[in-house]
């Protein structure tokens, strides 16, 4: 602990604390949870020279507000937003250093949904089972953030930074064109039709509302149908498991997706850019499957 | 035995019967602790599979998998925990009538019964509970129940389970158990794993 911290000033629509999650513990009920575009929050690490596993802040689609309590540097990647220090504009994408007293601004995403504000040293709130992340399913880790919250800062990696000028930053893929999703069959695609899993590879769904960080839920699309009845025991979910349930709308599970589930997976979405992608995917986005190898 | 490929770091072992699956999950354990197993990072019970996931080639290991000799798990292996119970749930008189038992016989019922935890799920440290005999086995409720106070002993089809906190439910309550059934602070965290067995005796008032 460095006696460095972070107020939370507005705390914006849903922000939490973030790192890569807690693998391992699905057996005893745990999601995994974790930033939801761990792309992004990868490169706010690396820009700040702070290991893998820092944690950052999630936001979700119109950003936050924080003052600093001591000097500390940050960066904001994710969905691009208008960055601003005490009322002046500065990079997104970038290191930023901030004075004690300094007002942080995030603004509203555009396009996407989740900005990541990571800070030199880590955020330092306690963990739970190894992971700092906020689990929303189950309730594990640090409240979501309201205004008067104070995020400790962790120590600092070696100065200066390497490679930071180096990174590109990416922008956000896939938001306006639509998302299209590389998707494996199995482990329960023969559950459904046969015809009704060709004309998955021709829908368009888009993107509902009722997407959260536990899933990516679509609508819009053709309903696919089963072809056996009956329930599905209660079986192991993975990241990215793509589950029909019986209104035959796909739901793509996200981070703080449960550990077992009931209703068949017709499919997986690898983790990776296309999923980072999924987390960034705004309501009403058109939505694609294609068959990945 | 069926296994079924899960994306590409995954594997999801289907089996017959709740016995296999605590049969498979024991050796799966025996082997990842012997260093058999390669890489994986979770090893998830269910009803009827075995998930494992953070698998590198999931088909090689299916093919392994298919070939192993799983010996049958033995009602005493496994670490026991004993829980008590206060019988004071309001659906007692209801399950009771539907064992064909008199009240104060459900305490004897539960409590001659050796339960083992089949799978976790539902809420971080909720275990689904196997072993009651199946004339025991009872439907859900018509109406779940808005709020489940936690340490309620719950009964529903083939399982048993005590509410680590506070949830929403519709199983059968008959009971209280004070015990931590979950504490990330502790290690383990989780009073009930799956493949450890549960007594649960009545609480001395």
């Amino acid at each position: 602990m460095t006696g460095a911290a972070l107020e939370v000033v507005r705390a914006g629509a849903l922000t939490t604390v973030q790192d890569l999650g807690r693998p391992g513990y699905a057996h005893l009920g745990v999601p995994r949870s974790g930033a939801l575009d761990a792309g992004a929050l990868g490169l706010a690490n690396r820009l700040l020279g702070n290991p893998p596993e820092a944690a950052a802040l999630e936001t979700t689609l119109d950003g936050v507000g924080l003052r600093a309590l001591a000097p500390v540097t940050v960066a904001v990647t994710g969905a691009p937003c208008a960055v601003r220090v005490s009322g002046r504009a500065v990079a997104w994408g970038a290191p930023v250093r901030l004075r004690a007293g300094a007002e942080l601004e995030v603004g509203r995403a555009e396009p996407g949904v989740r900005s990541y504000v990571a800070v030199r040293g880590g955020f330092a709130v306690p963990p739970v089972l190894g992971s700092r992340s906020t689990d929303l399913l189950s309730g594990l880790g640090p409240a979501v953030l309201s205004a008067g919250t104070v995020l400790p800062v962790g120590p600092a990696g070696p100065d200066p930074v390497r490679g930071a000028d180096a990174l590109r930053v990416p922008g956000v893929p896939g938001t306006r064109a639509g998302l299209v999703l590389p998707l494996r069959p199995g482990p329960r695609a023969d559950w459904f039709e046969p015809a009704s899993l060709a004309a998955l590879w021709r829908a368009a769904f888009r993107v509902s509302p009722a997407s959260n960080r536990i899933g990516l839920r679509t609508e819009a699309g053709p309903r696919l149908e089963r072809a056996r009845g009956g329930e599905l025991p209660s079986e192991g979910m993975v990241l990215g498991a793509v589950q029909v349930p019986p209104d035959g709308l796909p739901v793509v599970f996200l981070a703080d997706h449960p550990v077992t589930g009931g209703y068949p997976v017709v499919g997986v979405v690898p983790p990776g850019p296309a999923l980072d992608a999924a987390a960034q995917a705004r309501p009403g986005v058109p939505v694609r499957f294609v068959r990945a190898r | 035995m069926r296994p079924l490929v899960v994306g590409g770091e995954a594997l999801l072992i289907e089996l017959d019967s709740a016995a296999e699956v605590a049969a498979l999950h024991a050796e799966l354990l025996r082997r990842r602790d012997a260093g058999e197993l390669g890489a994986v990072r979770d090893v998830v019970p269910a009803a009827r599979t075995v998930l494992l996931d953070g698998v590198r080639g999931p088909r090689a290991l299916a093919e392994r998998i298919a070939r192993w000799e799983v010996p049958p798990l033995a009602e005493t292996e496994g670490p026991l925990v004993t829980v008590p119970v206060r019988y004071d749930g309001p659906d007692l008189a209801e399950v009771a009538r539907l064992w064909g038992v008199a009240e104060r016989e459900v305490a004897g019922v539960v409590g001659d019964t050796v339960f083992r935890v089949a799978f976790c799920g539902f809420a971080p440290g909720f275990g689904y509970l196997t072993g009651l005999p199946e004339r025991f086995h009872l439907s859900r409720r018509a109406t779940p129940r808005t709020a489940v106070p936690a340490g309620s002993l719950a009964f529903a089809g083939e399982y048993a389970g005590v509410y680590p906190r506070s949830s929403p439910g519709g199983w059968q309550l008959v009971g209280t158990a004070d015990a931590v059934l979950w504490d990330p602070q502790r290690e383990p965290a989780a009073l009930f794993a799956p493949g450890v067995r549960v007594r649960f005796e009545e609480a001395s008032r």
